[in-house]
């Protein structure tokens, strides 16, 4: 069964249209992320998933049920983007308490402290942790009761480099044991290589659905190759390949995917003049503003 | 089970703010200083040295069981929206009813414990002072029965309260408002009509419903004796006569009925 299905959903708060015609799917074990500006539209379709905000139109399906209905809630595990955990707990009597709601045995909830790292801090009060602490506190819960879909709204927003690693790496967890993840990111470099699938919305609409590299290939971003060459020769280097100069010894040129291999052997023929070459693909976050101004452009 | 598993972590964050501590300290300090200070005139009057205590704890508790079922309740509700557990409880295979119920057995616990201590003390020291011979408990009982139905309704309110405001700090501001209109304005309010009418219709006929209306009123009714302590209480027990003890224990009765049921409306048009 698909974990999620979204299909054209609608949602209008009086005059404002928040969300017009969106429709997304994700199988299990999938990871897609979800990208859009303050007030595409992400929290609030994120909510219509969890059942907290009614749909004004279209349909919602999780694991084949109603989004809200116990059978759903059953099924999902949520981290919301900010959440404040009750000071005077600790980790470990919020965590238990969360298991308890699941119907999970308290001993999955201790090891999940373990896994996101907190075990040392479990019996502290909340009120002591860092920023990044009650980040991992969020996220243990949402893995308890192994969810079958993960909604994970802005994950890593508070932790810092090391922990995102350790983060991405239990949502590839998830996803090998069938958890479908729905993420959404404001971190655009650290989802190129951890999601299979890229979302974007913009003002509302769902401008693409699509792996990285289609959307790369759709979008026909330049990619850019940079030359550097010895000083002498750089002159020499421009008056051959074009492009501009970007100081005393580099040259950037853009070209599309199929004359990337051709540029190559041009740049190889210059010899020994040419002391490095490196080729940068279109960035996630050109790919995001390009799709997501093409949608602003049109309305 | 998902009831029991909110009342437990309520009654450990109220364990934790202080708020048992608080009830606890309240109640038994007050309910001590009375039994205590009510103790001396009772040879001379030759009344049952409980019903003095009872009388003058009765009069107390009408302000002070209102007061803290409303500081237990008005955050309940807005202070999980604004840090964002209700959403997150929500996502959560439990029911707003279930919510609001376990919240609501882990205060109303809170209010039981702090009352029982304090009529527990009022009783021990009113036996340790005129010996246990002749005393009659039932109007102890009936006080701690009544008290805990009068802080259910205003439980009831706060939770109302709290859902419909959303913001602590507001609903902070509302409840005291409340409080002072059901506990004092009110009366206020009718004895001024009471003076303004001077034993016309309204005094004899629309001011005991009036009164009874008041849940705090109705618990005061309840638990004045008959025998006039006071000259507040044998006015209160002539406009109680009217009323009856029926409809003074349907008002008591129907009030947390109907605020916890106003709760659960308000909590269920919340959108975390």
């Amino acid at each position: 069964m698909t974990s999620l299905v979204v299909e054209n959903v609608f949602k209008q708060y009086g005059a404002i249209q928040t969300l017009r015609d969106v429709s997304l799917k994700i199988e299990a074990g999938e990871r897609v992320a979800l990208l859009g500006h303050n007030g595409a539209g992400k929290t609030t379709l994120i909510r219509m998933i969890l059942g907290l905000t009614a749909i004004t139109s279209g349909d919602i399906s999780v694991l084949g049920a109603r989004p809200g209905s116990r059978a759903a809630r059953s099924s999902i595990g949520y981290l919301p983007e900010s959440v404040a955990f009750h000071g005077a707990l600790t980790g470990r009597e919020q965590l238990r308490h969360f298991a308890r709601l699941k119907s999970t045995p308290l001993r999955v909830a201790d090891e999940l402290l373990e896994r996101v790292g907190l075990s040392a801090a479990a019996d502290r009060k909340i009120r002591t942790y860092s920023k990044g602490m009650r980040q991992r506190i969020g996220l243990a819960q949402a893995l308890l009761g192994q969810p079958r879909l993960a909604v994970l709204d802005e994950p890593t927003s508070g932790l810092d480099p090391v922990s995102r690693h350790e983060f991405y790496d239990i949502v590839e967890d998830l996803s090998r044991n069938g958890t479908a993840v729905l993420l959404s990111s404001h971190a655009l470099t650290e989802l190129e290589t951890r999601t299979d699938r890229i979302a974007i919305l913009s003002s509302g609409v769902l401008v693409a659905d699509e792996a990285l590299a289609n959307l790369r290939e759709r979008a026909r971003l330049p990619i850019r190759v940079t030359v550097t060459a010895t000083s002498e020769a750089v002159d020499s280097v421009v008056a051959q390949l074009g492009g501009t100069r970007l100081n005393g010894r580099s040259v950037e040129l853009n070209c599309q995917q199929d004359q990337k291999l051709t540029l190559l052997g041009q740049i190889t023929a210059l010899g020994n003049v040419v002391i490095d070459v490196d080729v940068m693909p279109a960035s996630l976050e050109q790919l995001y503003r390009h799709y997501s101004a093409a949608e602003q452009r049109k309305s | 089970m998902s009831i029991l598993t909110i009342t437990r972590l309520e009654l450990l964050i109220a364990r934790r703010n202080m708020w048992v501590a608080t009830a606890v300290l309240l109640m038994g300090l007050f309910a001590t200083v009375l039994t205590l200070a009510g103790g001396a005139p009772t040879g001379v009057l030759g009344v049952d040295p409980l019903t003095v205590a009872v009388t003058s704890i009765t009069t107390l508790s009408v302000y002070l069981i209102p007061l803290i079922g409303l500081l237990l309740s008005f955050d309940a509700i807005a202070g999980e929206i604004e840090r964002g557990t209700l959403a997150l409880g929500l996502c959560y295979p439990v029911s707003r009813a279930e919510i609001l119920i376990g919240k609501f057995l882990a205060h109303i616990s809170v209010l039981a414990f702090a009352v029982a201590v304090g009529l527990g003390l009022t009783a021990g020291l009113t036996v340790w002072q005129h010996g246990g011979e002749g005393l009659n408990f039932a109007p102890l009982f009936r006080l701690f029965v009544t008290s805990l139905a009068l802080g259910a309704a205003f439980l009831g309110i706060g939770y109302t309260v709290s859902s419909l405001v959303r913001q602590p700090g507001v609903a902070s501001g509302v409840v005291i408002v409340i409080w002072l209109v059901c506990i004092v304005l009110y009366d206020l309010g009718l004895l001024g009509a009471l003076v303004a009418d001077d034993g016309g219709v309204f005094t004899k006929t629309i001011f005991p419903w009036l009164l009874v209306a008041n849940p705090a009123d109705a618990f005061r009714l309840l638990n004045m004796p008959t025998v006039s302590v006071s000259d507040l209480a044998s006015g209160l027990g002539a406009a109680g006569a009217v009323s009856g003890t029926l409809g003074q224990m349907t008002s008591l009765l129907a009030w947390p009925l109907l605020a916890i049921t106003g709760a659960w409306l308000a909590l269920r048009r919340v959108e975390p």
